[in-house]
This record gives structure tokens, C-alpha cells and sequence, in this order.
């Protein structure tokens, strides 16, 4: 069941090992995807991708990626292209860099990191994806932003702005791929158990599980929505933070 | 320790009786667990996979808990033996979802599919096909364990088996299971052809065991325990074989497994804790009863027939705040007197809920605290209410006075002195647990109060 069929969909997501990443690829093979699993840690992601061949028995290849090192994102596109025998169907960006707020006030590579990671790698990835799928009129691109970018607040507005930065790209990018007929996703998860949030005080009902939060993303995806918040309850949640006035958000403890 | 992310959470089993505070690691590859397991700063720990254990088999107040369900990643499978190889944290649930369209499934199920590799061989779980195929750990190629002593080791019934049928029932105690091979079963169809035999007493129960279990793969008995005098012990036995595909009606047999998608439903919060009074429970034992009258051949798919409880998650929380305690204690073969008075006590005292599941074991389980043995087993549901243990140590009374014993995974309240009479190879088990873990790092709630590692002289609390 190696062998891919040239009629399969195929989709590359980077930053694979994430939990909620891998939930969103089981969902993708569930769907009959052939898959491309993209980081750093190459050895954690073959075991991932092992796993999922044996219960999905799709094609799930193995690529090194790292976010920081822009250079290496020129070959991007021929490696993918390289494993799937095609341009792939679709792509998504699941890695993102939250530090900690305390420190990355203190240390300005800290904060830095925060931006490239968060902004200018993922956007340097969608780019040139862009840049291929457009000519070829179809295909899905996708990212995992947060609802941190949508009010910047005193706990991670580093990391707040690097999301908002990367959210108000693809905004950019889904309008200009619209004729083109090529799709782009924003993805705003709430709180989701993962390492992340592992320990943090969070409201135990506005906890989602990784695997309900891969799935509802890969969902959003494929059904082409513009902007997801996962659940779709942050929506409301974010509707009304967005518009406490600011006199009174300053007093809050968000 | 300041590179695991941890948090400190209350933790008990699923009878919810008694939480502890804990603090909990999830590690999310093999490599982050090797790290904090060989970190010194994690101090005595515990693995817990879907906390499917009654009592406190895998609660650690002021130690850690190892949560082990983000390591469940299937690494191989082989599709002419049908061996998995799979880390710990792998539940049933996953192995059935990914193989029954395949044509495969777990060798022994337990009552329900929500507990991990590494908690089904660590209470060496049995299932309705006891009798016939032993319990979980008979079905265990091999199996990678962490242990403070040795660091990651293989074992098997061949390699090292004083450690595998240590670590089989063992509790958790022998070091962390890292991951499996698990020798799955074919199977014909996703469907069991249930028989229904309804007997009127104890007695006529004991009967159709011991005439016609031999003829059925899988069988088991559901018990009224509030009926007493001449219907003391009131069952229904549910007995079945897999159904072969021929047998399915024809727009079935040409999916044979493929099952029925239910929905699930779930307790939202806590029931008060009057809702399950000895009135409501005689209410719905009655209907049970008479919903089930004798009869053949009825096709029944696997998720209803083995896990009928998963359909409603959350369904200890019927309980109430307080919680429960499951009661499960092996009566031997000839000791049938020792039942009876059990079910006398249960009977008068009118405490236990309306489950309760009765059946005949098969062979000793092989591991050194496997809770098989040839007899009856019972399984009682008993709510948490005040002079629970006092009512549990007359149990208990009768149950050592009969050479029986009680189920580890399930026990929350018992007594050093009670288990170390009911488990003969209590001390090879610690011999073993020396040389695997001279320093007693791994340990649990359960552990300290039962006293079941170190020499056995008292709780290292």
C-alpha cells in the first residue's frame, strides 16, 4: 500500500510531531490523504508516520524541515514534489513557538524567535507554495494561528503578535489566491490539551483535546473555510474580548 | 525536572473513591520518558494509562504519575500472524477501531475498551473467554519495561520470565511498560451469537457454568443481588460464540465487520446520590429480567456484547460525588458456600447496585499476582456510603475464610495481612521487584497499603 496512486490527494504539514498536527494527519489519511510529515525531529516523526501507515495504510513520508533555517526552505517545494511524484494537493503550517512571556520581555532573541518562528517561517513556507499552486489554479494552503492574535494581552503578546502578524497574512493571501480558485485556511484553536497548556490553569470546559482539535481543524480545511476558530465557541468568546473597551480590558487579568 | 511539563491534579480510580493530589507528567515521545524516568528529580512514580482501575492502582499522592496515552503509536503489525507491536499507551479502543475491519481483534477484552496495552498487562485483565483462553498476559508475545535497576529491558515467557510474569498483574510495580507485542486473534465477523439461559437461583446459574461453558467462547452471568431467599442469586447468563459471516442476514454477511454506529451518551455531572436507592435498582433489575427470557441465536455485534457500559461515558459519575467501590473477589471451585454467603450479605445488607456479573474462570492466571484462578468470580458495583468498609471487611471475612481472593485492579479498601493470604507468590513477586527496583522507586497508593513490594513488613510511606 506504498505504492501511491496517482489519483490519491496528497497533503505536506509541517511541524508534524505537534500533537494537534498529528491528529490533523490521522484525519487527513482517514480521509484517504497520502501524507508528508515535515520538522525537525525526524526520528519522532517516523515513528509517527509508522503509526499512521499501519492504521490507515496510506503512503506517509518523512521530511528534515526546520522553520528557523530560511535558507534550507528553497528546496521546499522539489522535495515535497519528490516524494508525492506532484505538487501536493495541499499544505499546512502547524509549528509555532510560544515563549515563555516573562523571559521573552527580558531577552530580545527570545522575542525575535518568537517572529520568526511564528510569522516569518510559516510565511516564508506559504509563500512559496503560493507561488506554485496559483499557475496551477487548485490546491489548499493552511496555517495554525491562535485566538492569542486576536486581542494582544499581557501573557503573550509576543507570541500574540507573531499569530496576528501570521493571521493578517494569510488574510492577504487568501484574497489574492481567490480567483485563482486555490483555498487558504486561518486556524484559531482556544485552549487545547497539550504540552502547551500541560500544567496551566485553564477552565477545565474550554479545554479541547488534541485529537477533537486536529480533527476539526483538518475538518475546517478540507470543507475550505476562510477563518476557523476551533471551537467554533471562540469565536463568541474572542467576539466579545475584542470589544471590551479598552479602559476596562487594561484592568483585566487575561 | 524543570524541562517536564507537570501538573498537579487530584487522581483516583474509577470508582472515584478517595482522590489524591498528585503530580502528573505526560510525556509525548519514547525519548522525553527515558529522560524524566532516568531523571532523579521525578522521585517514586507510577504509570497510568486511561485510569480504568477501580481503586488506586495508579493514584501516587506526593509521587508522579506517568500519564502514558499520548505514547500509544502502533509501530508494526504483521499481517500473517497478526502480531502488533505497539507502545504502552495504545488502548483497545484504537486496536479495535483500526483492526476489526481488518478482521482482527484483542484476544481478551475486558469490559471495556478504554484501557491502554500497558494497563491490560499490568492487571493482567481477563475477559468472558476466560474459561478457554486465559487472560490478557497469555496473549503477550513480549514486552519492554523500564525498570530503575536494569533501565529498558525486553522480556517474554522465554527471555527473563520470572520478570514478565512479574510485571504481568504486577501492578505497575516491576518498572514502566515501554511498549508490546500483542498476538491478535482472526476473527470471522464483528458479531457474537448469544445464547440466554435465565436461572432462578444461584444454584441453577452454577448449574449451566459448570454443564455447558466448555460449548460457548465467551460467557458470563448477570446476577440480581437484592433478590434473596428462594431467588437468591437470580442471574441471566449470557453466553455466546463469534458468529461466522454465513450466519449474518445477507446485507450483513457481506459486510461482516462492519457494526451499527450508535450514539454515545454521557452523565454530564454527578448524580445526587439518592437517585440509586435499593427501590430504583430492584426496579431496573426486574426489567432486566424480564427482558431476557431463555432463548437462541441471537447476533449481537461485539461492542454491545462485550463493552455494554462504554455506551454512556462518564457512567461512574452515576454514583455521585462520593464515588464507589468495585468489589470483585474469586471464590475457588468447590468453595460454592462461600458465594452463597456472600450474596446472603449483599442481599440483606442491600447495598450493592444493579451490577453485578458473575462467572467461571478458567486455569491460574500465570502471572505472580494475576487475579485468576479456577472458581466463581463476582463483580459488585457498591456505592460509597457510610460503614462501607466495615461491610467490605465482613466481605473480606468470608472470602479468606473460603481461600478466595480479590481482584487488585479493582480493590481500593483491602488490608495487607487479607492480600498477602490471598496471594501465595506474593513474595517471589517482591523478589523480584528487589532486583528490579532495590530502591523502591516505583510505587502507588496501592502499593504502600498493601504493603506489596520492599519485604512486606510495612508501608515505606
Amino acid at each position: 500500500m506504498t505504492e501511491q496512486h496517482p489519483s490519491m490527494p496528497s497533503v505536506v504539514i509541517f511541524g508534524a510531531a505537534s500533537e494537534i498536527a498529528r491528529a490533523m494527519a490521522d484525519e487527513f489519511a482517514r480521509k484517504g490523504y497520502a501524507l508528508a510529515l515535515a520538522g525537525r525531529n525526524t526520528e519522532e516523526l517516523g515513528v509517527i508516520a509508522g503509526d499512521l501507515r499501519i492504521r490507515h495504510q496510506r503512503p506517509c513520508h518523512v521530511l528534515p524541515f526546520d522553520a528557523e533555517d530560511l535558507d534550507s526552505h528553497a528546496g521546499l517545494v522539489d522535495s515535497c514534489t519528490a516524494v508525492f511524484g506532484a505538487l501536493p494537493d495541499g499544505v499546512v503550517v502547524c509549528f509555532g513557538f510560544l515563549p515563555d512571556q516573562a523571559a521573552a520581555q527580558r531577552d530580545f532573541a527570545l522575542a525575535k524567535k518568537c517572529l520568526d518562528v511564528n510569522y516569518t517561517g510559516a510565511m516564508s513556507v506559504l509563500e512559496r507554495f503560493a507561488g506554485e499552486m496559483e499557475p496551477r489554479r487548485w490546491g489548499f494552503l493552511a496555517a495554525v494561528s491562535s485566538v492569542a492574535g486576536d486581542r494582544g494581552r499581557k501573557s503573550n503578546y509576543h507570541y500574540g503578535a507573531a499569530k496576528a502578524a501570521l493571521a493578517t497574512y494569510l488574510e492577504g493571501l487568501r484574497h489574492r489566491l481567490h480567483a485563482s480558485g486555490v483555498r487558504v485556511t486561518t486556524l484559531k484553536p482556544g485552549f487545547v490539551d497539550t504540552r502547551m497548556t500541560f500544567g496551566m490553569k485553564v477552565p477545565g470546559p474550554l479545554l479541547t483535546s488534541a485529537e477533537k482539535a486536529g480533527r476539526l481543524c483538518a475538518r475546517a480545511i478540507l470543507r475550505g473555510r476562510g477563518t476557523a476558530y476551533v471551537p467554533e465557541y471562540w469565536r463568541l468568546i474572542l467576539l466579545l474580548i475584542r470589544h471590551l473597551p479598552e479602559f476596562i480590558f487594561k484592568k483585566t487579568n487575561l | 525536572m524543570a524541562d517536564y511539563a507537570e501538573k498537579m491534579t487530584p487522581l483516583a480510580g474509577w470508582g472515584r473513591y478517595r482522590p489524591a493530589m498528585c503530580r502528573v507528567l505526560r510525556p509525548v515521545s519514547q525519548p522525553e520518558l527515558a529522560g524524566l524516568l532516568a531523571d532523579g528529580g521525578t522521585g517514586r512514580r507510577i504509570a497510568r494509562g486511561l485510569g480504568r482501575s477501580y481503586g488506586d492502582t495508579a493514584v501516587n499522592a506526593d509521587g508522579a504519575v506517568v500519564d502514558m496515552t499520548r505514547l500509544n503509536r502502533m509501530t508494526a503489525f504483521d499481517e500473517e500472524t497478526g502480531v502488533l507491536d505497539c507502545e504502552a499507551g495504545v488502548s483497545l479502543s484504537e486496536i479495535l477501531e483500526v483492526f476489526v475491519p481488518r478482521g482482527w481483534m484483542p484476544a481478551v477484552l475486558p469490559g471495556t475498551r478504554f484501557v491502554t496495552v500497558g494497563g491490560a498487562i499490568a492487571n493482567d485483565v481477563h475477559g468472558k473467554n476466560h474459561h478457554l483462553d486465559g487472560s490478557f498476559g497469555d496473549h503477550v508475545a513480549s514486552l519492554t519495561l523500564w525498570t530503575p535497576a536494569l533501565g529498558a529491558v525486553e522480556c517474554s515467557p522465554e527471555q527473563d520470565p520470572e520478570l514478565f510474569w512479574a510485571t504481568v498483574g504486577g501492578v505497575g510495580l516491576t518498572g514502566v511498560i515501554l511498549s508490546a507485542r500483542l498476538r491478535l486473534r482472526r476473527i470471522a465477523s464483528a458479531w457474537v451469537s448469544v445464547d440466554y439461559v435465565r436461572c432462578a437461583n444461584l444454584q441453577e446459574a452454577l448449574e449451566a457454568f459448570s454443564e455447558s461453558d466448555k460449548d460457548y467462547q465467551y460467557s458470563v452471568a448477570w446476577v440480581d443481588c437484592l433478590s434473596g431467599e428462594e431467588s437468591l442469586g437470580r442471574s441471566v447468563l449470557m453466553r455466546g460464540n463469534p458468529a461466522p459471516a454465513a450466519m449474518l442476514p445477507p446485507a450483513r454477511s457481506l459486510k461482516p465487520f462492519d457494526i451499527p454506529r450508535r450514539p454515545t451518551l454521557s452523565v454530564p455531572v454527578d448524580f445526587p446520590q439518592f437517585l440509586l436507592n435499593p427501590y430504583s435498582i430492584r426496579a431496573f433489575n426486574d426489567v432486566f429480567y424480564s427482558l431476557h427470557k431463555t432463548s437462541k441465536g441471537h447476533l449481537v455485534d461485539y461492542e454491545k456484547y462485550f463493552f455494554p457500559l462504554d455506551r454512556i461515558l462518564h457512567w461512574n459519575r452515576m454514583y455521585g460525588h462520593r464515588g464507589f467501590v468495585q468489589y470483585q473477589a474469586t471464590f475457588p471451585l468447590e468453595r460454592t458456600d462461600g458465594l452463597r454467603r456472600l450474596l446472603e450479605l449483599c442481599s440483606r445488607a442491600k447495598r450493592a447496585s444493579f451490577l453485578a456479573v458473575l462467572k467461571r474462570f478458567g486455569a491460574e492466571g500465570r502471572g505472580l499476582l494475576s487475579h485468576p484462578m479456577p472458581g466463581h468470580t463476582i463483580t459488585l458495583d457498591i456505592p460509597n456510603a457510610p460503614g462501607l468498609e466495615d461491610f467490605l471487611r465482613e466481605l473480606d471475612a468470608v472470602l479468606l475464610d473460603a481461600g478466595g481472593r480479590l481482584y487488585l485492579a479493582k480493590d481500593a479498601v483491602a488490608t495487607p495481612g487479607a492480600i498477602a493470604a490471598m496471594y501465595p507468590r506474593l513474595d517471589a513477586f517482591r523478589a523480584v521487584c528487589r532486583r528490579a527496583d532495590p530502591d523502591g522507586l516505583m510505587s502507588s497508593n496501592l502499593s504502600r497499603r498493601l504493603a506489596l513490594t520492599g519485604n512486606g513488613e510495612a508501608a515505606h510511606d
